[in-house]
């Protein structure tokens, strides 16, 4: 119950940043959504062992979680699932690629480990620059910069409904959760055999609330695309300034160079 | 007003919802004239919610002859009939889904394909016909129970309905929100159907009732008669408003 609680908020928590008036937020969408996926591109072009390399594209999102005054831990705190996953991933690489390739002191470091790290570094820096965007733009905003972009307006308008409907599910698992742990108290977690009903009532109920928003949507006149606000301007810059960042970042092996020089 | 005769007129309506044996509504007439507020009352289960539903094309029926300012009910007249037509859920949670107030009030507006700045001021209009102005740049899930209904009437008062239906407004609404909104829906010029169990609600808002016992029109007149009238109320299955109870 907790955790559907936690999480209905974590998606409020989102929009209400993307509200906010900072000056991440006051920039255009287009520009910040070419930034995050050239940055994307560029982390994720990086080899398996490139740690250093990788370890450098780190910088920009932190520094823009920094200057846009978001707090790290929303954004780590909704990274966290899917640092398991990266992990458990990266781990099964583990026993199969055992060839050492530098040693950290005493340590031996292994393919996979190197790889690990990668991986993970690479996961980590790619989710914080995704949540920066929408934390800072909006679901609504990053869909219209799409539609800027010539996406498919089914897609962005299935990345909208989806996005609405997630709410709406969890909110309808954490009425079900709770009325479930008011009527079994000192029980922990759910009992397995009430597993197949809630999940029925869940799907049961969720189509309900969305076939009432869906009814709601089509009284007032949608006939299948989102009407999308009104367009921000500007953050060229910002655009300019990530691209140097990434050419800067991804011809030059900065950490290293700065290793000699130590 | 666009015409001079009823904004809805309904004849010999009958609807049955599917594999139910008994029809919800039948033989249904009812006739609204433009800025008439009217009073759906019935117990619960009689077909209120499912009459409402009908009006707007939710539903369809399966007899009779249905119009609403002047437009037959059908597929091609459907959207025109919803562009002066305006429907409030009870449940105010599954009408509203865009993230702040204004962006959901703007909805209605921006898919009717009026430019932004006429959006911008139906917006603007809409939300100071309610009086949550202050809500605009509020995200939705942060209102009260009271503010998220008011938002919901907004988001309909931007296409200037001829007629607004409404299910169950004052449920869940705590007296001083449900005093404010009898005062809205007074200061409303458009017509109105409105049902709902609290008979006190629409006493203070119609001036007309309309009372739907087992799946037809038991009776229809002015508030003032039919509300007052017990043995009526209780054959079908309601009681005296509260202020005709006391005394």
């Amino acid at each position: 119950m907790d955790r559907l609680h936690r999480a209905i908020k974590d998606v409020h928590r989102l929009d209400d940043l993307a509200a906010r008036d900072t000056w991440l937020n006051r920039l255009g969408p287009l520009p910040k959504l070419l930034a995050v996926a050239l940055y994307l591109a560029v982390t994720l072009s990086f080899g398996r062992y490139q740690l250093s390399g990788v370890l450098g594209m780190g910088l920009w999102p932190l520094l823009v979680l920094e200057l846009a005054d978001f707090a790290p831990a929303d954004a780590l705190r909704a990274f966290a699932p899917a640092a398991a996953l990266l992990a458990v991933v990266g781990l099964c690489n583990l026993p199969f690629d055992r060839a050492v390739l530098l040693h950290a002191g005493p340590l031996a470091v292994t393919g996979g480990m190197l790889s690990l790290g990668v991986l993970l570094a690479k996961g980590l820096f790619c989710f914080l620059a995704v949540w920066v965007l929408i934390a800072s733009t909006g679901m609504e905003a990053v869909c219209a910069a799409l539609q800027q972009l010539h996406f498919p307006r089914v897609l962005t308008t299935t990345i909208l409904l989806i996005y609405r409907y997630i709410i709406l599910l969890l909110q309808e698992g954490n009425r079900l959760a709770t009325a479930y742990a008011l009527r079994a108290p000192g029980q922990k977690g759910i009992h397995f055999r009430a597993w197949g009903s809630l999940l029925g009532q869940l799907l049961l109920r969720s189509i309900d609330r969305a076939q009432l928003v869906y009814e709601s949507m089509q009284l007032r006149g949608f006939a299948g695309t989102f009407p999308l606000g009104p367009k921000k301007h500007g953050g060229w810059l910002f655009l300019a300034v990530t691209v140097g960042y990434c050419a800067v970042f991804r011809a030059v092996p900065v950490f290293e160079l700065v290793g000699q020089l130590l | 007003m666009s015409n001079s005769g009823p904004i809805l007129a309904m004849r010999d309506l009958l609807f049955c919802y599917k594999d139910h044996a008994v029809p919800v509504l039948q033989g249904v007439t009812l006739s609204i004239a433009p800025g008439e507020r009217v009073g759906l009352v019935g117990c619960n289960g009689v077909g209120k919610s499912t009459l409402l539903k009908l009006l707007v094309g939710i539903l369809s029926m399966q007899q009779g002859t249905l119009e609403v300012s002047g437009l037959a009910m059908q597929r091609e007249n459907l959207a025109s009939i919803r562009r002066k037509v305006g429907y409030i859920f009870q449940d105010s949670d599954s009408q509203l889904f865009m993230p702040t107030v204004a962006a959901d009030v703007a909805f209605a507006a921006q898919n009717y394909g009026y430019p932004p700045e006429e959006v911008a001021a139906r917006t603007r209009r809409a939300l100071q016909q309610v009086h949550i102005e202050d809500c605009a740049d509020r995200p939705v899930y942060r209102l009260s129970g009271g503010q998220k209904k008011l938002a919901s009437i907004a988001g309909i008062l931007t296409l200037d309905p001829e007629l607004i239906l409404m299910d169950e407004p004052s449920a869940a609404l705590d007296p001083k929100n449900r005093r404010n909104l009898i005062e809205i829906l007074r200061s409303l010029p458009c017509a109105m159907l409105i049902a709902s169990h609290d008979l006190d609600f629409i006493y203070d808002t119609c001036t007309r009732v309309v009372l739907l016992h087992e799946g037809s029109v038991a009776a229809d007149g002015p508030s003032e008669r039919i509300l007052q009238d017990g043995d009526l109320l209780a054959r079908c299955d309601l009681e005296l408003p509260l202020r005709f109870q006391r005394g």
